[in-house]
């Protein structure tokens, strides 16, 4: 199929990098170690280099194209909107053609590929522990992104003993005036937290959609892009146009950061006219805040103690200058006192498959909002993005904080629940 | 480079910290100026005794060594020329104290500029110099080059606020210049030596700096004129009248031309020149001196003003300002940048000789920048693939630097000479002012180790080969 770009593709935008350093205040690969091999000129430079032919696919070069989160910063303040992280797919997909999937790559392709196995695992429930990982070695699941034996002191959530769709139906009618809206949980919510998956479909029931969670639905394919398995992120993207094609919906709705940038940007960037799909995909805050909920919200009675709660910015959803709706959202719930951080943008440091690869620097990266969040004085910090809960949950627990990563759907069914 | 120095780089600095592979050669290859050349080594280090020692072993095997922190100047500062052993100082990047009580700050080389600014700024404290790079560029290249920035025409620019400094010595002796007072006159002013040294004489390893109290609040306008001369004689009438504003930034037609219709703020067809104008202090003062500036002003051609009564409206107006760089490479693909400085009276004048110069030659100029200190930032904008046009561009800039120095200017304001400038330094230094230099240069380091072919276009002895 060859959907995907090569690194040859991006010759154009590669000469177009003018080595500003811009990117440098923006990477948090970059800032973590300051070594210009993890910063998006760095690596830019080495794209260029390829395409001259004046180094190979060596280690060296590997271990810089392997430190980079894919998050998108250094382009949204590139003078030139050099893409880097599309870039560095390119070559992690080069090398995975010359040189096979890693172990943990190969892992992630068995599981994401294979729904029914993904099921399975998650009704396994301790999805973690030593025996299953035994007959998975390479991965976990769910938690690719986290194989326990390279990561001992991780903290992860609960395994989800019933999925989202052993809750949710597959197709819920709504009032006749209203839209079918589609929703792409993705692997997060679907297996780990189905709870803000139901959250999302009580909310737009309740608003009179009809939804369309369909049963087929796979992964959107970011941990695979990130660990270069092109074929992959082709099948899935093949899969979930088409899925999302049987039904007629007017939107897809994503609650995951990482999805939305998945199937909302990066399918944008696939050979094949994907327009169709992408356009329709939009996330929940944005959604919800067009529909008027904020307003409903708002004009709820204050709750007399609510709750301090932060903002964090996925970086999916950064890029995509998506950060006034998710706050507003914040601001409009009676359950919560708002109140912004310092490095409410800084990236929390999973980055995909980076953390696995990177654990160190991934919780260096994320110790980078600890100082901003203590100084805030929240005691929960909300975000739109099942990733980065279980990552800024990990690195609160390592600073010893007793604070709570939630997802905003989480204070909102509080907040209705009362 | 030869296995036994590699091996005694890792003795100094740790396996981890010392790479010979190709890819972290071409990393460590450039720096804004986009030419490249491979270094022998890369070394990153991270105390004062490292620098040292590895200046000692490049004089010992005649290596040379080319101190680097962000990599983000705009004249070869930073490249390995002659290759040699790249030094990264950006892992030296500790605030080490911000004493408020004597308004000092002691930094490691590799602090960011801005990280030192907003430290300083939660305690009420204040570093101005403010170059366009400082979200990434480090303190310990801002001295080397003596950074300036728009806010240097009230404040000063690097060399203001140095107080004293930790240096490394091309032959590896460990040197403290200044110190924590603001009164020190023992001895030669060394400091002042190494400030806007380009990594030549030494490398800084430490920095002392002074901090004053943070301006309590500021005030954002944005001047519309009908003509450049309007704005150029604003520009005289606010200094004038014992105003100096904290930034007085000026875009001139071509420059506006690039960002018409991209701007928050409308910019109509007859607006011909911008001027930004921050002043900043007590915030009773403000307004009455917003109010003054204005007044002055009104006889030149305004077309238009705005007051920024809100933060909001405040970054509106500076986003007119950063939306020119990106912009301008709609004009042409290739661009070179210069930044020369006239006196402030001789803006109008140099624009003028710019303008002269871009209908001789054909080629659009593009400028704009600190009119409040006379520093132009000229783009010459070009497309290389264009037959001839590498030649066209060498003769435009000379005549670019030819009028700056005519007008009692100088070639560079702020980004130094490095390796893209050294050719014109005779047209502002006499031969003897630059014997002098090259003397210094000499006798300081008398094997040509550190960041040799820089500044000067002959060594004025044999280089260090690698």
């Amino acid at each position: 199929m060859n959907m995907n770009k090569s690194l040859q593709d991006f010759e154009k935008v590669i000469r177009e990098c003018v080595k500003c350093g811009v990117c440098q205040a923006h990477c948090p690969a970059y800032l973590v170690g300051r070594k210009e091999g993890a910063v998006a000129r760095g690596k830019i430079s080495l794209a260029a280099a390829l395409l001259d032919g004046e180094i190979q696919l060596d280690e060296q070069l590997q271990k810089d194209i392997s430190m980079c989160l894919m998050c998108g910063s250094c382009m949204n303040k590139c003078p030139n909107k050099v893409p880097t992280h599309e870039i560095v797919g390119a070559i992690r997909r080069e090398i995975t053609q010359k040189q096979g999937l890693s172990l943990i790559g190969k892992g992630v392709s068995t599981l994401l590929g294979s729904q029914p196995l993904m099921k399975t695992l998650s009704k396994g429930g301790a999805l973690l522990s030593p025996l299953v990982l035994k007959k998975v070695p390479e991965s976990s699941g769910l938690r690719l992104r986290f194989p326990t034996p390279l990561m001992k002191d991780r903290t992860l959530p609960q395994i989800a003993l019933k999925n989202l769709f052993d809750r949710v139906p597959e197709y819920i009618e709504g009032r006749p005036s209203k839209p079918v809206v589609g929703f792409f949980a993705g692997c997060s919510i679907s297996y780990a937290y189905p709870e803000i998956g139901e959250q999302m479909v009580r909310i737009l029931k309740s608003m009179g959609f009809s939804i369309y969670l369909p049963r087929k639905q796979n992964c959107c394919g970011i941990p695979a892009l990130s660990s270069g398995d092109g074929a992959l992120v082709e099948q899935l993207a093949e899969n979930n146009v088409k899925i999302f094609s049987e039904r007629e919906v007017d939107f897809i709705i994503t609650a995951c950061a990482s999805c939305n940038g998945g199937i909302g940007e990066y399918y944008q960037t696939m050979q094949k006219d994907y327009s169709e799909f992408t356009g329709k995909v939009v996330d929940f805050s944005v959604f919800l805040e067009k529909q008027g909920l904020f307003e409903q919200l708002a004009e709820m009675e204050r709750w007399k103690q609510p709750t301090r709660v932060t903002y964090h910015d996925p970086c999916h959803l950064k890029t995509q200058g998506i950060t006034a709706a998710p706050r507003a959202f914040l601001k409009a719930l009676p359950n919560v006192d708002f109140v912004e951080m310092d490095a409410a943008d800084s990236c929390c440091g999973l980055g995909g498959t980076f953390s696995v690869y990177h654990y160190d620097e991934s919780k260096a990266i994320g110790a980078r909002k600890v100082a901003g969040l203590i100084e805030s004085g929240a005691t929960q910090i909300a975000t739109a993005c099942p990733g980065c809960i279980m990552q800024l949950q990990d690195i609160i627990n390592h600073a010893g904080l007793k604070i709570k990563a939630v997802h905003i759907l989480e204070l909102l069914t509080e907040a209705l629940e009362q | 480079m030869k296995k036994e120095v590699v091996e005694r780089l890792i003795e100094i600095v740790g396996s981890d910290n010392v790479s010979t592979a190709t890819a972290d050669k071409i990393t460590h290859s450039y720096d804004a100026t986009q030419e490249q050349h491979l270094p022998d080594a890369v070394v990153y280090v991270s105390t004062t005794e490292q620098v040292s020692r590895i200046v000692k072993l490049a004089n010992e095997v005649k290596i040379p060594v080319l101190p680097r922190g962000a990599g983000s100047g705009f004249t070869g500062g930073t490249l390995p020329t002659r290759g040699g052993i790249v030094m990264v100082l950006t892992r030296m990047d500790k605030i080490l104290d911000i004493d408020s009580e004597n308004l000092t700050a002691e930094v490691e080389p590799g602090v960011v500029t801005a990280e030192l600014q907003r430290r300083a700024e939660k305690l009420g404290l204040f570093y101005p110099p403010d170059p366009a790079s400082k979200e990434f560029s480090t303190l310990g290249g801002n001295v080397a080059e003596c950074a300036g920035g728009p806010r240097c025409v009230k404040y000063g620019v690097t060399k203001d606020y140095i107080l004293g400094l930790e240096v490394v010595t091309p032959t590896g002796d460990i040197i403290r210049t200044g110190g924590k007072t603001l009164k020190n006159v023992v001895g030669y002013d060394l400091t002042k030596l190494f400030v806007g040294s380009e990594g030549t004489l030494g490398i800084i390893t430490k920095i002392t700096l002074k901090l004053i109290p943070k301006p309590a609040a500021k005030k954002t306008m944005l001047v519309q004129f009908e003509s450049i001369d309007g704005a150029a004689q604003s520009v005289s009438a606010i200094i004038g009248a014992k105003i100096i504003p904290t930034t007085l930034e000026f875009l001139d037609a071509a420059t506006i031309g690039c960002i018409r219709g991209k701007s928050d703020i409308p910019l109509p067809e007859n607006c011909q020149a911008v001027l930004i104008i921050e002043v900043d202090g007590d915030p009773e003062l403000l307004d009455a001196q917003a109010e003054r500036i204005l007044t002055i002003i009104e006889p030149f051609q305004v077309l238009d003003t705005r007051i920024a009564t809100t933060d909001e409206e405040s970054e509106k107006i500076w986003k007119v300002r950063r939306i020119v760089s990106p912009s301008l490479r709609q004009v042409n693909p290739d661009k070179f940048n210069e930044d020369i400085v006239v006196p402030r009276s001789k803006v109008p004048d140099m624009i003028r000789a710019l303008e002269a110069i871009s209908k001789k030659y054909n080629v659009p100029i593009v400028n704009f920048g600190h009119a409040g200190d006379g520093n132009i930032h000229v783009n010459v904008m070009v497309d290389l693939r264009e037959e001839g046009m590498r030649e066209k561009v060498e003769i435009v800039m000379d005549e670019i630097f030819r009028a700056a120095v005519e007008l009692k200017g100088s070639i560079s304001g702020e980004h130094g000479i490095g390796t893209s400038k050294a050719k014109y330094m005779s047209m502002e230094l006499n031969r003897e002012t630059i014997d002098y230099m090259q003397r210094i240069k000499a006798a300081l380091d008398p094997q040509n180790i550190l960041n040799p072919g820089k500044i000067f276009i002959e060594d004025a002895l044999q280089p260090a080969q690698s």
